[in-house]
């Protein structure tokens, strides 16, 4: 919060607060959907949704290079190596 | 064991556990404040030494490179023990899924998805390449820009088809790419060495300008080697398991 004092944006006081607690607990009610959802696939589709809400979360704590990197692993890649294994342990069963 | 045991088992387990992370709990800084100084001197230092404004990658590919290093070589080995673990054994005969199903017709990619990824891919390449080539100016880096140039290579897989992406990024000629960015990283590490100076040291020019694309010396230099390693692995893994959903292999268990 150190680094508000410089900057020559003027954010009112509070709202930086107000938008990290609202993000916080999107990403804890996201993290709970992920473990409720039941079914594989909507499970991996919730999981990459959990996916960006990390990514807006990392930026609402001014790391703009994380949420880059949560964007296209949590939200990308590990959604569609975890799609492409379900289809083929589906196959398998068949 | 019954299982009345084993609840007060595990209820001793959960209530040391929650009082030794309470514990550590009660013992950290207050949210937002952070009393360290490292952070500190590497803002106030970074730019003036380093001739890098994405002060993220000045740590990343400079301060704490042979960190970096070893990160790079996590994913190296991701995608090496990929290509082992589902490599085509001895007596596997490799079918497509298509003939597999002779009464069924392959459902044909739409237009719209086809006209989406054909739209996507020119400017997702510039993206990642942007990404890439920029970490000494803007917080981004090789890692961010590789996985979005893959990403560009998986849009070809939609619009077209698994063939069309083996014929875009031949497995041969991918591994060479990942060779070469991984061991690019290492190289200008140990160029430094026969100079008299550490591993990583950043002994390029830094160039005239902070965060111009030039500047920065090696930062720009890793980053781009990076990004042709993350990419090219990250190819490497999807190809891998694209074949594994798409292809039938015979005496497969």
């Amino acid at each position: 919060m150190i680094a508000a004092a410089h900057t020559p944006y003027t954010v009112p006081i509070g709202f930086m607060d107000a938008l990290q607690v609202t993000i916080l607990i999107l990403v804890a009610a996201g993290a709970t959907a992920v473990v409720l959802t039941r079914r594989h696939v909507h499970q991996v589709l919730v999981l990459s949704v959990y996916g960006i809400l990390l990514a807006v979360l990392f930026l609402a704590f001014q790391a703009p290079d994380v949420t880059l990197s949560e964007l296209t692993v949590g939200a990308v890649a590990l959604p569609i190596i975890l799609l492409l294994t379900l289809a083929k342990v589906r196959k398998r069963e068949e | 064991m019954t299982p009345a045991q084993r609840r007060w088992v595990s209820a001793v387990g959960i209530a040391g556990l929650a009082a030794f992370y309470l514990w550590g709990l009660s013992g950290l800084p207050g949210f937002g404040d952070y009393p360290g100084p490292y952070g500190f001197i590497v803002l106030h230092l970074a730019v003036k030494q380093t001739f890098a404004t994405g002060i993220v990658s000045a740590v990343n590919f400079d301060y704490r490179g042979f960190d970096t290093v070893g990160e790079e070589f996590i994913l190296f080995a991701a995608a090496a023990g990929t290509g082992v673990v589902l490599r085509r054994l001895r007596g596997e005969r490799e079918r497509s899924a298509v003939d597999e199903a002779a009464d069924r017709d392959v459902p044909a990619t739409s237009d719209a998805v086809r006209m989406v990824a054909l739209l996507f891919t020119g400017p997702v390449m510039v993206v990642g390449w942007w990404l890439t080539s920029h970490a000494q100016a803007n917080p981004s880096g090789g890692f961010q820009g590789g996985v979005i140039l893959a990403t560009a290579f998986i849009l070809v897989y939609l619009s077209g088809e698994f063939v069309v992406l083996k014929r875009f990024s031949p497995v041969a000629l991918t591994e060479a790419v990942e060779a070469a960015g991984a061991g690019g990283f290492a190289a200008i590490g140990v160029a430094a060495v026969p100079m008299g100076l550490a591993y990583l040291t950043n002994y390029l020019p830094k160039g005239q300008f902070a965060g111009a694309v030039s500047s920065s010396g090696t930062i720009a230099l890793i980053s781009f080697f990076v990004g042709l390693e993350v990419g090219a692995a990250f190819i490497l893994i999807i190809g891998e398991l694209l074949e594994q959903t798409l292809l039938i292999r015979q005496g497969d268990r």
